[in-house]
């Protein structure tokens, strides 16, 4: 087995704690760094108190063997080596290690804070300067001029050319992995679901799923083809909202105006399955908290079609137009290399060409039975994160036809068992934006002495750094907008 | 060849602009349920069921009191609504939520308070700002549902733009901010130069249960526990983000664009 030396676990299950092989760190850092040379996908990295010191806990994606692997250091203090020099990948996980737990990664090349406070503001550090007699700097926000959340961009130009972008978060931080800590309390579903509020099925959905590992319940079925379906609502929501906002940053009109009504089109579908556009009060530990029952079924069903034949006029309106495609053609290249060592996820690896979708390589819940195909394009720009959007829509629209017709039926909820103690757990969920991975480990009594929240954003702003390298800085809407990333699914 | 499908195919589809609030306003969805109401002369004597389901602590019971529910906290995630026992806390089906001053969120209680919707602005903000409201919309913590349910309200299906009401780039060109989100300690700097820059006379509309009270994050260090802890708040809009209809509606009340009818008579 290419894990061998990990524990071995998949999508959506728990192992005892003490059943993690460890190590001490210098050797545990060595072996993290052998599963990323054999083709492993650094899911999370992260540090756990114990005692005086620390435990740093790596979990590792191999997407072809769909398995989870799994390890962590003996408790220590003080510095680690840095995997980041030979596996950038790392170097997000590692600056939170620091912020967080105050050790070392010996050798990082940029330790700058994640979201830190400096009392009113983030502790942004200093960012990376350009020197020369034509180089200025530009920089953006917190505050954007749309209705956006806020986060902070510094570009390095040299004329037109962004030669180098820094991006700087923070600003969103409201505290979430530390309040879940001891927990489930009242308020945790409610801050689960609103960790990246508009991908509330994903983070509620891997959240239920680790809830489930650990209490060893199976959700019932008719529960499990649900979330399935409210996450290709969430979808097709968010990606028909990108297209729109695309096509609105290249003064394409048409296509903007309908995708701006189409994408609540999408969202009164979800509030249709749970009363709430962005599927709150929907995914429950157990189940779900409400049925689409056949009659609310079909009404859907009704709805859907027309709003899928709506969306595909839109985007061919926008595909069929020479300027439009002259636009995103080789604007904000990402290549393939570079895509897999940083490490990105969801519709940004795959419009790099990389076959990386949860649902596919990790399939858990209802995508054991039932999968839609892997929408991928290898040109890694601008029109590739677009093409790669309209294809899912299309995927995602005929999934959810098929999906919708065959409801498996039966009760919504389990009740639940009380979580295991001292157990880890695991849950991947393929969100819109990718890859959202929730870890727990619970204390003696079961509750949650560690929760870590990944959302894919966290793998993908720098993707967007890097897309900015050579562009014109006057591209950065399109650019931007063509990951569109969560600020507080980073923030948290 | 796609000028002639795109206009042909904007012909047949007409405005898609809502009459509201001429017309009727659109349904909510039959699961939203709308507003909450108490009714406390139903509670139970000793009776606290509801009380630990909430998420935010939105409900509270002092001995020998009927319940007080704040819908500036409320997530309406309906646990309270299932769990009680008496009927006591029913949706009104009704999206208007919108209130002007904090405690008229506070519902039920020994006086049997009701939800107080929100009143418009005197008569000289009324005349500067009637016809035409420039906003600067601010998160501060949100989660992104706020901010796009806001955001919709630009959108053809809505057209806000119709009211005079405008989202600016610059607090500069504002006549108020739109705060989202519980207010990060993260973002307090920035909020406070934004609102710094909007010249006076200046308004303050806090949207949703974050930017009203913390929502979900109350209590945290991390967050000032909402909007009003730093700046004064003309408008208060509920919701876990509130419906469209329902900003829209907070946004048309202040302004006293709304008729008589649908801006204070209660909904059956």
């Amino acid at each position: 087995m290419s894990a061998s030396s990990f524990a071995l676990l998949t999508n959506g299950s728990a192992l005892p704690w003490g059943d993690l092989p460890e190590w001490p760190v210098d050797r545990f850092v060595g072996e993290i760094a052998a599963q990323l040379g054999r083709g492993g996908r650094l899911c999370a990295y992260f540090g756990v108190t114990d005692g005086p010191g620390t435990r740093l806990v790596a979990l590792v994606a191999f997407d072809a063997d769909n398995l989870l692997a799994a390890a962590r250091s003996e408790p220590f203090t003080g510095a680690f080596p840095s995997l980041t020099p030979s596996h950038p990948q790392a170097h997000l996980f590692e600056r939170e290690i620091h912020e967080q737990h105050g050790l070392t990664p010996a050798g990082h090349p940029w330790l700058k804070p994640v979201r830190r406070s400096a009392g009113r503001a983030p502790a942004n550090g200093e960012f990376f300067r350009v020197d020369g007699p034509e180089i200025h700097e530009v920089a953006v926000g917190p505050i954007h001029a749309g209705i956006i959340e806020p986060g902070h961009f510094r570009f390095q130009c040299d004329g037109e050319e962004v030669i180098h972008l820094e991006i700087a978060l923070g600003y969103q931080h409201r505290g979430v992995e530390r309040a879940l800590v001891g927990g489930p309390h009242r308020a945790t579903q409610a801050q689960i679901e609103t960790a990246s509020g508009d991908a509330t099925i994903a983070h509620a959905t891997a959240h239920a799923m680790l809830a489930e590992a650990l209490g060893a319940t199976e959700p019932p079925l008719q529960a499990q083809w649900l979330r399935a379906v409210a996450l290709e609502l969430e979808r097709l929501a968010n990606h028909t909202g990108d297209l729109g906002a695309l096509a609105n940053d290249v003064a394409f009109l048409p296509t903007s105006s309908a995708c701006g009504k189409i994408r609540g089109d999408f969202l009164n579908l979800t509030a249709l399955v749970c009363g709430n556009r962005f599927g709150r009060h929907l995914v429950r530990a157990g189940g779900c908290r409400l049925d689409l029952e056949t009659e609310r079924a079909a009404t859907l069903l009704g709805r859907l079609k027309t709003a899928l034949a709506d969306v595909e006029q839109a985007a061919a309106w926008f595909w069929d137009a020479a300027s439009v495609r002259s636009r995103f053609e080789n604007t904000g290249t990402v290549s393939a290399a570079q895509a897999a060592e940083i490490g990105l996820v969801g519709p940004a690896a795959r419009a790099c060409g990389l076959v990386r979708d949860v649902r596919y390589d990790h399939p858990a819940g209802w995508h054991r039975l039932a999968q839609a195909p892997v929408a991928v394009w290898p040109s890694g720009d601008v029109f590739a994160r677009a093409r790669v959007r309209t294809l899912e829509i299309q995927r995602s629209g005929a999934f959810l036809v098929e999906q919708l017709a065959g409801a498996p039926g039966g009760p919504t909820l389990e009740p639940l068992t009380p979580p295991a103690p001292d157990t880890f757990a695991v849950a991947l969920v393929e969100g819109w934006r990718g890859e959202v991975c929730h870890v727990a480990l619970t204390d003696p009594a079961g509750r949650f002495r560690h929760y870590k929240i990944i959302d894919p954003s966290f793998h993908n702003w720098m993707g967007l750094a890097l897309a900015l390298r050579g562009q014109a800085i006057s591209d950065f809407p399109i650019c931007n907008k063509s990951f569109n990333l969560s600020y507080c699914g980073f923030d948290l | 060849m796609f000028v002639v499908d795109t206009l042909s195919h904007r012909l047949k589809r007409g405005c898609e602009t809502m009459d509201y609030p001429r017309g009727p306003a659109p349904a909510l969805p039959d699961r939203h349920g709308g507003a909450l109401r108490v009714d406390a002369s139903k509670c139970a004597e000793g009776c606290s069921a509801c009380l630990p389901v909430c998420p935010t602590e939105a409900l509270t019971r002092k001995a020998g009191e009927p319940v007080v529910l704040d819908l500036g906290r409320c997530t309406f995630c309906s646990a309270c609504v299932e769990v009680c026992p008496e009927n006591s806390i029913t949706h009104t089906g009704d999206h208007r939520m919108a209130v002007r001053r904090r405690e008229d969120l506070v519902l039920g209680g020994p006086d049997a308070r009701e939800l107080v919707l929100g009143a418009a602005l005197d008569e000289k903000l009324r005349r500067l700002f009637g016809r035409s409201l420039r906003l600067r919309q601010v998160s501060a913590g949100g989660c992104a549902a706020c901010e796009a349910d806001t955001n919709v309200l630009g959108t053809i299906g809505w057209d806000l733009g119709r009211f005079g009401i405008q989202f600016v780039a610059s607090p500069r060109h504002a006549d108020g901010l739109l705060i989202t989100g519980p207010v990060t300690q993260n973002m307090e700097l920035a909020l406070m130069k934004a609102w710094d820059a909007v010249p006076e006379p200046k308004l303050v509309i806090a949207v949703g249960a974050c930017a009203i009270s913390g929502g979900p994050f109350v209590g945290h260090p991390e967050v000032r526990d909402g909007a009003a802890s730093l700046l004064p708040v003309d408008l208060f809009i509920p919701g876990c983000p509130p419906h469209p209809l329902t900003i829209l509606d907070g946004l048309l009340r202040l302004l006293d664009r709304l008729d008589g009818n649908e801006s204070s008579a209660r909904k059956a």
